[in-house]
Order: structure tokens, then sequence, then C-alpha cells
């Protein structure tokens, strides 16, 4: 494989909920996820309850290979803020640390002036943590839970 | 690149569905979503055009059940076909697990089989992976249509790798599982060997 898997620990997870909870309140949004660059969800906050984060996570990570796609073309290395504006939410995309996909819904009780600033904060903190992530998943005694499973257990996921 | 979270307990992975416009990569997905239990799927997304022909890329996260613990869940992509939207398909193909490559059976479009899987080939090698070592099954579908070329023309041409291969009429379901299951079981194996 090109790129190692990315795994997340519960410890890192905790740090990374917390920032994304922060973040939430003091940006007045309503909600902010982290996703990967693949799609995959990593955290969320605020009023996530009717929303499929599933699919949003996938769609921000389409989102943002598109536009990265469209940067290339006219020599840009990628672009590092997506703001969508709608009748009543907002959406403010941004690449934190080249590899995640930190997104915040918020509406008119927040200002994009806010978001940004706030943000901007939040971003430093999480590009440390994923840092930090990055070192504990290159460490060759993490080992994989995978390592141990057997092609019975494979099966047995199969008998329907 | 399979995403385990020792938080959630969940490991995910995703297979991108790939072959030519027009051999059923939607359809596969479209029988999956419709046959598997609500609690084990999410929404499938289409972003298509208004000929229902796939623009960008289709979704369908599905969950499978557990493995010592941890909820396996699968991200099924799947690309637009048609020749010019290559620029979509290299972006899809981002973090890829597993491949199933859908060819259309009709003699007709051999040509288009052949082209189409050159350039998952091309497309992979971009990303740093290699079609050879990734885990791969190909689905021969539409296997009910009059013009459909024989198994072992189709094998002869678009599996000389010989992995596993399936015959498929997705449109009733017919093979569509058991290509779903075997590409799955390579990802989870791969998965085992480690990084």
């Amino acid at each position: 494989m090109v790129t190692p898997q990315f795994v997340m620990y519960e410890e890192e997870y905790q740090r990374i909920a917390a920032v994304c909870e922060r973040l939430c309140r003091d940006a007045n949004a309503n909600v902010v996820f982290l996703v990967d660059k693949n799609g995959q969800l990593l955290a969320s906050a605020g009023q996530t309850d009717n929303l499929d984060t599933t699919s949003l996570a996938s769609l921000t990570a389409g989102n943002i290979a598109a536009t990265g796609g469209l940067a290339k073309l006219i020599g840009e290395k990628e672009f590092s803020i997506l703001f969508h504006e709608g009748e009543r939410d907002n959406l403010h995309i941004s690449i934190v640390g080249g590899r995640v996909i930190l997104v915040v819904i918020f509406d008119s009780r927040s200002s994009l002036g806010l978001v940004r600033l706030r943000v901007k904060r939040a971003s430093g903190e999480l590009e440390a943590i994923l840092e930090a992530l990055t070192q504990k998943i290159q460490d060759p005694a993490a080992g994989s839970p995978f390592a141990e499973i057997t092609d019975e257990d494979i099966d047995n996921l199969f008998n329907d | 690149m399979s995403f385990i979270n020792y938080s959630s307990r969940e490991i995910n992975c995703k297979i991108v569905y790939y072959g030519p416009g027009l051999c059923g990569k939607t359809t596969n997905l479209q029988y999956i979503y419709a046959k598997t239990n609500p609690e084990a799927k999410g929404k499938m997304i289409s972003l298509a055009t208004e000929t229902e022909r796939t623009l960008f890329f289709d979704f369908l996260p599905l969950s499978l059940g557990e493995i010592r613990g941890f909820k396996t869940r699968f991200h099924l992509y799947t690309v637009p076909g048609q020749v010019f939207y290559d620029a979509s398909r290299k972006l899809i193909l981002k973090g890829v697990d597993g491949v199933v490559f859908v060819a259309d059976s009709q003699i007709e479009r051999m040509e288009a089989n052949l082209e189409s899987m050159e350039n998952l080939r091309v497309n992979l090698a971009e990303q740093g992976y290699d079609l050879n070592k990734i885990p791969y099954v190909v689905q021969y579908n539409k296997r009910d249509l009059p013009n459909a070329a024989s198994i072992e023309e189709l094998h002869r041409l678009i599996n000389p790798g010989n992995v596993p291969e399936f015959q498929s009429i997705a449109s009733t379901g017919w093979g569509v599982f058991d290509t779903l299951k075997a590409i799955a079981k390579l990802v989870l194996q791969e998965l085992k060997k480690g990084r």
C-alpha cells in the first residue's frame, strides 16, 4: 500500500473532539465536523442528530478533491478555504495540515469573520494533534488489531 | 487506505466500482442499496446528470458486521464511466482499498472494456497503486443479453491476471452480492496482512 492505514486512537479522538466542541461554541456554529481527504468522518460536534454525517463527509471530500483538481489546472497547489453561502445555512470548509478537512456549518447567529477567526485557532491545535497521531501510527510497536484475525473470522462475516 | 478508529471501534474501507460507460456500475450499487437492511446502510448518493449518467460518483456506505469487536464499514463508490470524465475518475481512486471492474459483456463493448481497464491501470499507477497488487475482482455484467461474448473470451481479454471473476445481471441482482462479498473479503485479508 502506498499510504499507511489511517488510525484513530481514543486519546487523540478525545482531544480532537474537544477542539471541535469548543470551535462549535466559540464560533456560534451549528455543526463542526472533521473529515479525512478520503471521506471518512473523524469527529463531529454540535447539532448532528438530524444530519447524515456519513454523506456529508463523503461529499465534502469529493468537493475538496474536485476543487483541488481545479486548483492544479490553474497552477495552484490547492484552495485551502471554501465558503458556500446558502439562504439560511452556510458552509465553511478548510484544509488542516494538508490532510484533513474541517467543516463548519453556521447561520445568521454567527458571521463569516468570526468563523474564520475561530477556525484559524482551532486549525493550529488540530494540526498539532494530527502530527502526534502520525508519529504514533508510524511507531512500529503500534501493531494492527487485524494482524490476528483469521480467514474464519472473515468468512463468518458473510454467513447469512 | 483503510481507516481504523479505536475510539468508535470501527474499521472503514473504500471500494470503487470501475468500468466503461453504461456497463452497470451504478446499477450494482442500486441493487445493493435496495436489498440491504435499513440499519446496515446509509443513504445512497448519486451525483448524476439529468439523463441519469453518473457525473461525479455514486456513494453507498454499508455495514457488514463485526470482526473482533470492530464494526466493518465499507464505502462503495462508482466512477463516471464516460471517457471524458477522466479527471473525476482519478479523484475517486484516491485512498482506494479494493476495485471491482465491471465489464460489459456485449461484444460491441469489448474495446470500451479494454480501454477502461487500461485507464484504470494508468490512473491507479498515478496514485502509486499497482493493479496487480491491490484487492481486485472482475464482474462480467449483462450476461442475459443475446450479443454477450463467451466467458472464455471475456476471461482471455479482460482477466489475464486470473483474479476472482463473476458473471452478473446487475439489473436483476444476479451475481451482484457474490462480487461484493469477494472484494470485501480480499480487502479484509489485505488488512490482515497489515501495513
